[in-house]
């Protein structure tokens, strides 16, 4: 495990740099200092932002100078945190995903760049753990880690103008899952009925970072139930 | 309420922004020109951080559906009440059913109308600024357009405020024109070579048109990297200067996402990025190299600037 740095971004900005790898190691140090600067409570923190490798702690210099933060977050580093080794504080999250056809565009060039059959890309995508490193790109936007090799594909050469909120995704060895309607050139095998960001929600964010997400294949009819279910509470939640 | 009859070239609703969300991947946004934005809430009567309309080089008319009272500081936009100049950085009351019009800004880009009661649209994840591309906050998550209809919140100052009251020519800042911006360097100054370095704090860069609330390309000498711009995405924020490989720099504003590839070389101080926030296509920027105590030091006049409008100008900020 390297030394960790601390950078400056801006006057309001402080860097805590862990490392310089996607590396779930590297990961679980960035959540852990946000899970004890948050347990902290710290006056004049004001947001943190965790990366693959790094955390940026966002806070007001008025109220904690910089070097009193820097040496609450050494302290904080120093010491050891009750029920890491359990694993606590780690969320799993199941995503029902309906795999292949108009859901899924690429699945087929998937498997044919991987010599797999599209039987076999969903039975090893759905077979995996795989771990939030951080969110970004847009709101809820998951970077996942965890991928198999086996499925690896590289982008689109030009994007999709229109890529539908719930599309599963890979990029090179990366996987994610579209919260927005946007454009994007990822590989796209399927959808998920659920909502990833629902700005009317008591929770808006289904994921956070540090999350695991498992995926498990549905045929249509679950997938149908599963959208009639967020849409019914979509349509609650309007009507309060 | 307030009926708009033009909604001016991209007019939202803007508050100090939505804090808290940066770990899911959600900006700020919030007003560009945070100086201007809590000057006319503080002259309206208002909390600074009160949800006001941001234009954009070109303003917009409304007509007012009952009697209120306003504020509007930033760019000169020519605004006009009833057709009779209104002045800028001033507040005044208006009657039910004038309209107030602004024109194109000569100079600056960004005007604040607040209204004592602060623009009611319902609060989003904590806040009613307008995120046009998530389509969050604001009216329907979307710039103005004509025929929409603002609520105004309860203006508990409203009989006390006084007939017109405008901020004293010592507190308003420049709007507009050649824009120094003081840097504080890194988190990656250590990817970009040493004269790559120089370049950046001794260039002259020109605003380019592709300039928004998410983020201002700038042209001008290339800063050099050491080896490449490419970095393990990492986060970002309003103020960071990203240097992509073709050495042209790009300031992240309030819409920025909150994460990003590209080498930081240094992050613009935020009593500062108003002033990039007023400038616009071909207006000239500096970048000056300034130590975090200056930075530090600026923070504290401009909190200690708002103090001192809002003893002048009581309200209920």
């Amino acid at each position: 495990m390297g030394a960790v740095r601390m950078l400056v971004a801006g006057e309001q900005g402080l860097v805590v740099e862990f490392g310089n790898a996607i590396d779930p190691a590297v990961n679980a140090r960035v959540h852990r200092l946000a899970r004890a600067l948050a347990a902290r409570g710290l006056e004049g923190v004001l947001e943190t932002v965790p990366t693959y490798r790094s955390l940026l702690v966002l806070f007001d210099p008025l109220v904690l100078t910089r070097e009193r933060l820097a040496s609450e977050v050494e302290r904080l580093l120093a010491a050891p945190e009750a029920g890491e080794a359990s694993g606590a504080g780690r969320n799993t999250v199941e995503l029902p995903v309906l795999y292949g056809g108009e859901f899924g565009p690429d699945l087929d060039f998937v498997a044919r760049h991987n010599g797999l059959s599209a039987e076999e890309v969903v039975a090893i995508h759905s077979s995996s753990a795989y771990l939030v490193y951080m969110l970004g790109f847009t709101p809820g936007f998951p970077y996942l880690g965890g991928m198999s090799s086996r499925l690896a594909t590289p982008r689109l050469s030009s994007p999709r103008g229109k890529v539908p909120s719930g599309s599963v995704g890979i990029a090179g060895s990366q996987a994610g899952v579209y919260p927005l309607e946007s454009p994007g050139g990822w590989r796209l095998i399927g959808r998920t009925p659920l909502r990833l960001f629902d700005m009317d929600a008591e929770r808006p964010f289904l994921l956070a970072p540090g999350d695991v997400v498992r995926f498990r294949p549905v045929d249509e009819e679950e997938y149908w139930a599963y959208l009639q279910v967020e849409e019914i509470r979509a349509f609650e939640r309007r009507g309060r | 309420m307030i009926v708009v009859l033009a909604p001016g070239f991209l007019t939202t609703v803007q508050d100090e922004g939505r804090r808290g969300y940066r770990a899911f991947g959600m900006p700020w946004a919030g007003a560009m020109d945070r100086f201007a934005f809590a000057s006319a809430n503080l002259l309206a009567g208002n909390p600074p951080g009160a949800a006001a309309l941001e234009m954009t080089l070109s303003g917009g008319s409304f007509r007012f559906e009952e009697a209120v009272y306003v504020a509007l500081c930033g760019a000169e936009m020519g605004a006009a009440l009833e057709g009779a100049p209104a002045g800028n950085w001033v507040a005044f009351p208006v009657a039910s059913g004038a309209t107030l019009s602004f024109g194109p800004a000569a100079l600056g880009c960004r005007t604040y109308l607040a209204v004592h009661g602060g623009i009611d649209v319902p609060v989003v994840l904590g806040s009613r600024s307008t995120y046009v591309r998530a389509g969050v906050g604001g009216v329907g998550g979307r710039a103005l357009v004509v025929g929409d209809i603002l609520r105004i919140g309860p203006a508990p100052a409203a009989g006390r405020l006084p007939p017109r009251r405008s901020l004293p020519g010592p507190l308003v800042p420049s709007c507009g024109g050649e824009a120094r911006l003081r840097v504080l360097a890194g988190p990656q100054e250590e990817m970009f070579a040493p004269d790559g370095i120089d370049t950046f704090f001794s260039s002259a860069y020109t605003v380019t048109g592709r300039n928004d609330r998410m983020g201002y390309r700038l042209e001008g000498p290339a800063v050099r990297h050491k080896a490449g711009a490419d970095i393990l995405t990492d986060a970002l924020a309003p103020g960071a200067v990203q240097v992509p490989g073709d050495g042209m720099p790009i300031v992240m504003m309030a819409d920025c996402q909150t994460s990003g590839g590209y080498a930081k070389i240094g992050t613009v101080i935020g009593p500062d990025l108003r002033l990039l926030a007023q400038s616009r296509s071909g207006d000239t920027v500096h970048f000056l190299r300034c130590p975090e105590e200056e930075a530090v030091t600026a923070l504290r006049g401009e909190r200690a600037a708002y103090a001192v409008i809002k003893e002048r100008f009581p309200g209920v900020g």
